[in-house]
């Protein structure tokens, strides 16, 4: 028995521990799991860009919500119309505060009409009990009893038909279905946080090791390769994706307004369903918020490489930038006044760019915008030129293909 | 302008070729590439050659593609991936391996296991190399100047050009020179004792030479090997995406974005000359084309001997084209498999698969490869390197089957009796015995085999002399000499009439640097 003085373990945890040259093990809500399995990062993010990356998210947060209310539970909760959700779908979607602001983000599938899995990074039962007062409706967390695994890249399809029941050539952009693997049932989704083709496998955490085996055994001719958290780090912020924590803070942690962000400053206006019906938490904020525009976006920046270049010709060396994401915060500016800050820099390999996710002011996030970001060129601060792009970055043609 | 009617006509649709065409577009000109075969690429192409099996047909690894044509042309949009390479392997006869990774520990490590003092040196070497291609790294996009001779002095003048050989101490520029002019062989015996160490490193200083790891000359070529390291992030070091005829076709799906027009089947017979200057050229089928200028980004003897008529250059030059070099030396062997091959020294499928796999065990075994083709025949062992696509990019070969680029030294252009069938068949024999050696099962897993000889390149991709850099990169023809002395500005003697592809200067490879410096001459002149 592990005791509480110890991270938890996934139930992958004895397949990927062995796996792991670097045994760098890296927290995720209350978990550890591998950062990176390779001394490179540069094989498991092109297995996510290129072939099929299998990477195991069991620490999300996961909740069974069922009852005849649940759909009105969710309806109320989150920024998204369930009340129109057809069974077999799923929404990313973030939840607000009264404020409009975010408490956090993450899915919603339905699985029945009256039965939803939902995900999230922080834990939420408390919310959702909350919120739940006079409705019919009943929240389980599921988070330890089930197991997740993400299978991405351009190849992972081709993977699981070798080893569903049935081929998945069907299956939708952000549709789910069950089937089994080996015997075992799974509910497979097609969602990821890679921005590429990718799917979930969500399965009985009892039954974890041998769906793991299945997958690496069908996806050996395909290069399917273990990958960690690291260089699926890369490939989020390239498709635009963030993250709590690093790139926003949930309202409930700020501890001062100006920590806080709504939907629709970080750029989620395409999932906050104002044409809903009737009321949802955060409603009338966000409504304000969308008649007067919002005071920051959530934008990407692509630092200009000539420009890089130039600042480290100064001393005499070519541009040196970390090859993974760096997770901090860095000023942005706009004629030598700081007018936003980037939450999440990468290198990108397949864009061959260095561009960050940045939170800007208006009216400097329009996309096209020239700015400015710190860099630090032999231990001096400098400004590289950077333009404002909209996310997301990457999304090659097969992603919702 | 009617339609035959351009502003730049670009003979060859080679990557130099593509990009001089694309740069000139970018420039606003009405830009026509002619290529003789039905598929751009030159020598940067991936071939279907049996169903469902993809070769990189000729060039197989990427390694100095300039970075600012990655940019300028925004190659990553129209499909350039670089998908890394990450290891070599030299399997060993006794059973054992040498193997380096691009993780310093785990190569200190493996050497240690070895030879514990070549483990130290390694570190100490490629820190050298890597500064000292730091400092010759900027000469490769200049255009370079033209000394009336060319001495030790000339060539640290040369070198101070660039900025950043400005840290350079005095020692490290001498340093520098020695290696320009010094041997492999003598160069890593100063470092190394360990013989499939030394015969793996001096492999590289072979390649696309008629040389040996003893002549001198070869440290040089090692140098071109430590250039990519040092665009950091930005360097294009590994395999591209569809093989490296997936670089091609980004550069081309960029070129025709910009405005470029390409086109296949269009060999051109002859450059059309009128009042002195390059006007246009004649294809083959008799079509004719006009234009203000005329680029040739074929081999240079094919550009001055065979497309411009003599009397338009001076005797000295077409004299000084003839004695160029391009004495092809290098074969090529692309193999289907229904298996992975298995390397007595790598049982079952390792990390090591993804990366070079080398034929070198040692200085000696290259040398000996090297004296038979001396004397006109190819080398009974050969030094090969080989990669296995398929393992880097699943979709170069069907599901479980792999695809196995085999690049072989020595195979003499002009081997005694000329080459036939019978000596291409010989030569496939040799290499594919040459690996069953270290990986046993290679015969019955062969589903269908390319065998690639020097003649063959030049049949095949237009490179006369089946030189793989379009003449060797030779101390003598390198920089202001390439291709002739006072003419390595990518002008030519004829006015209208330039020359940007491999045989001009900075040289062979995957690397563009030829056809964007050419474009841009031709851009200096325009009026
Ligand atoms: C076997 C082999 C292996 C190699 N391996 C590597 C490697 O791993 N890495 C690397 O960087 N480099 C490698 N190289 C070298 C590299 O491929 C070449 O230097 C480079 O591709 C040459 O490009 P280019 O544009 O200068 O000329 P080419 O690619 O040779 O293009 C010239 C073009 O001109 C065309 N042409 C010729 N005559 C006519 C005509 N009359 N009319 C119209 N078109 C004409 C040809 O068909 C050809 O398409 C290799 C080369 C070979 C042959």
């Amino acid at each position: 028995m592990l005791s509480t003085l110890e991270l938890k373990r996934t139930p992958f945890h004895e397949r990927t521990s062995r796996l792991s040259v670097t045994q760098n093990w890296r927290r995720w809500a209350g978990h550890i799991v591998l950062g990176s399995y390779e001394l490179s990062l540069e094989h498991e993010y092109w297995a996510i860009r290129d072939g099929a990356a299998l990477i195991d998210v069991s620490p999300l947060m996961k909740y069974m919500i069922e009852g005849p209310d649940a759909a009105r539970l969710l309806h109320k909760v989150t920024t998204r119309d369930i009340l129109k959700m057809p069974v077999g779908q799923v929404y990313y979607t973030g939840w607000c505060d009264d404020e409009g602001k975010l408490l956090d983000d993450g899915t919603v599938a339905r699985m029945d009409e009256q039965r939803f899995r939902m995900t999230s990074a922080e834990p939420s039962l408390r919310w959702l009990a909350m919120n739940a007062v006079g409705l019919d409706v009943k929240v389980t967390e599921v988070t330890d009893r089930m197991a997740a695994l993400s299978l991405q890249g351009p190849k992972s399809r081709a993977v699981l038909n070798r080893c569903c029941a049935e081929p998945l050539d069907k299956l939708k952009y952000f549709r789910l279905t069950n089937t089994s693997i080996g015997n075992i049932p799974v509910s497979v989704s097609r969602t990821g946080y890679t921005g590429d083709l990718g799917f979930e496998i969500w399965m009985d955490a009892e039954q974890a090791l041998p769906v793991w085996d299945r997958l690496m055994a069908a996806g050996g001719d395909y290069g399917i390769t273990p990958c960690g958290i690291l260089a699926m780090d890369m490939a989020r912020v390239e498709a635009g994706l963030f993250m709590l924590d690093v790139d926003y803070t949930a309202a409930t942690h700020a501890w001062i307004d100006g920590q806080k962000s709504s939907p629709l400053e970080m750029g989620l206006d395409w999932a906050v369903n104002l044409d809903k019906k009737g009321y949802f938490v955060g409603r009338r904020a966000l409504e304000r918020e969308k008649r007067e525009g919002s005071a920051w976006k959530l934008m990407g920046l692509e630092i200009a490489w000539e420009g890089l270049e130039r600042l480290y010709a100064d001393v005499g060396l070519p541009p040196q930038i970390p090859a993974m994401a760096v997770r901090g915060s860095l000023p942005v500016m706009h004629e030598g006044k700081q007018v936003g800050y980037a939450s999440t820099s990468t290198w990108s390999p397949v864009l061959k760019k260095y561009i960050a996710l940045a939170h800007l002011q208006r009216p400097h996030y329009e996309p096209g915008t020239s700015l400015t970001m710190e860099v630090t060129v032999e231990h001096h601060r400098r400004q590289a030129p950077a333009k404002v792009v909209k996310l997301p970055f990457y999304e090659p043609a097969w992603k919702k293909k | 302008m009617s339609a035959n009617h351009y502003d730049a006509i670009i003979i060859g649709a080679g990557h130099n070729g593509l990009i001089a065409g694309a740069y000139l577009a970018r420039a606003g000109k009405k830009v026509v590439i002619l290529e003789r075969r039905p598929i751009v690429g030159g020598a940067a192409v991936t071939e279907e050659i049996f169903p469902g099996y993809r070769f990189t047909e000729f060039s197989y690894v990427v390694s100095l593609l300039r970075p600012e044509i990655i940019r300028d042309l925004e190659l990553p949009r129209h499909g350039l991936k670089i998908l890394p390479l990450p290891s070599t392997v030299t399997p060993m006869d006794n059973g054992d391996y040498l193997a380096s990774w691009s993780d310093h520990d785990q190569t200190r490590r493996e050497i240690y296991r070895h030879a514990p003092r070549d483990a130290e040196a390694a570190d100490e070497y490629s820190r050298v190399m890597a500064r000292a291609a730091k400092a010759i790294k900027p000469v490769l996009s200049l255009v370079p100047p033209d000394p009336s001779s060319m001495s030790v002095r000339d060539m640290l003048g040369l070198l101070k050009l660039g900025k950043y050989a400005k840290s350079l101490s005095e020692k490290e520029l001498y340093r520098i020179a020695k290696l320009v002019t010094q041997s492999s062989a003598d160069l890593l015996n100063e470092w190394f004792e360990f013989d499939p160490l030394k015969g793996t490193k001096s492999a590289s200083g072979i390649i696309g030479t008629f040389l040996g790891p003893h002549s001198p000359g070869t440290a040089y070529v090692l140098l071109h090997h430590y250039m990519g390291e040092i665009d950091g992030a930005f360097r294009a070091w590994g395999f591209a995406k569809n093989g490296t005829g997936g670089v091609t076709a980004a550069i081309a799906a960029s070129a025709r974005a910009i405005g470029a027009e390409i086109r296949t089947n269009a060999a051109v017979k002859q450059v059309i000359v009128k009042g002195g200057r390059a006007a246009g050229v004649a294809l083959e089928n008799g079509d004719e084309l006009h234009a203000k200028v005329v680029m040739s980004a074929a081999d240079p003897k094919r550009s001055f001997l065979q497309f411009v008529e003599s009397k338009h250059f001076p005797d000295e030059f077409t004299q000084q084209i003839k004695n160029f070099r391009v004495r092809g030396s290098s074969g090529k062997v692309n193999i289907a498999l229904s298996e992975l091959p298995q390397f007595t020294c790598l049982p079952g499928e390792s990390p090591l698969h993804r990366g070079a796999i080398s034929i070198s065990p040692s200085i000696d075994y290259i040398e000996r490869a090297y004296d038979e083709a001396k004397y006109g025949q190819f080398s009974k062992q050969p030094y090969i390197d080989m990669i296995i696509p398929s393992m880097i990019d699943r979709d170069m070969a069907p599901p479980g089957h792999h695809v196995m680029s085999c690049f072989v030294q020595y195979a003499p252009y002009d081997i005694d009796g000329g080459w036939d069938d019978a000596k291409r068949d010989a030569f496939g024999e040799t290499v594919i015995s040459t690996i069953e050696r270290y990986a046993p099962n290679i015969r019955r897993a062969i589903v269908g085999k390319q065998v690639i000889t020097p003649k063959d390149i030049e049949r095949i991709a237009g490179i006369t002399g089946g030189n793989i850099f379009h003449g060797e990169l030779l101390l003598h023809q390198l920089f202001f000499l390439r291709p002739a002395p006072q003419w390595a500005d990518f002008r030519t003697p004829l006015p209208g009439y330039y020359f940007g592809a491999s045989g001009a200067h900075p040289g062979g490879g995957v690397m563009g640097a030829a056809g964007k410096l050419a474009a841009h001459e031709v851009l200096k002149d325009w009026r």
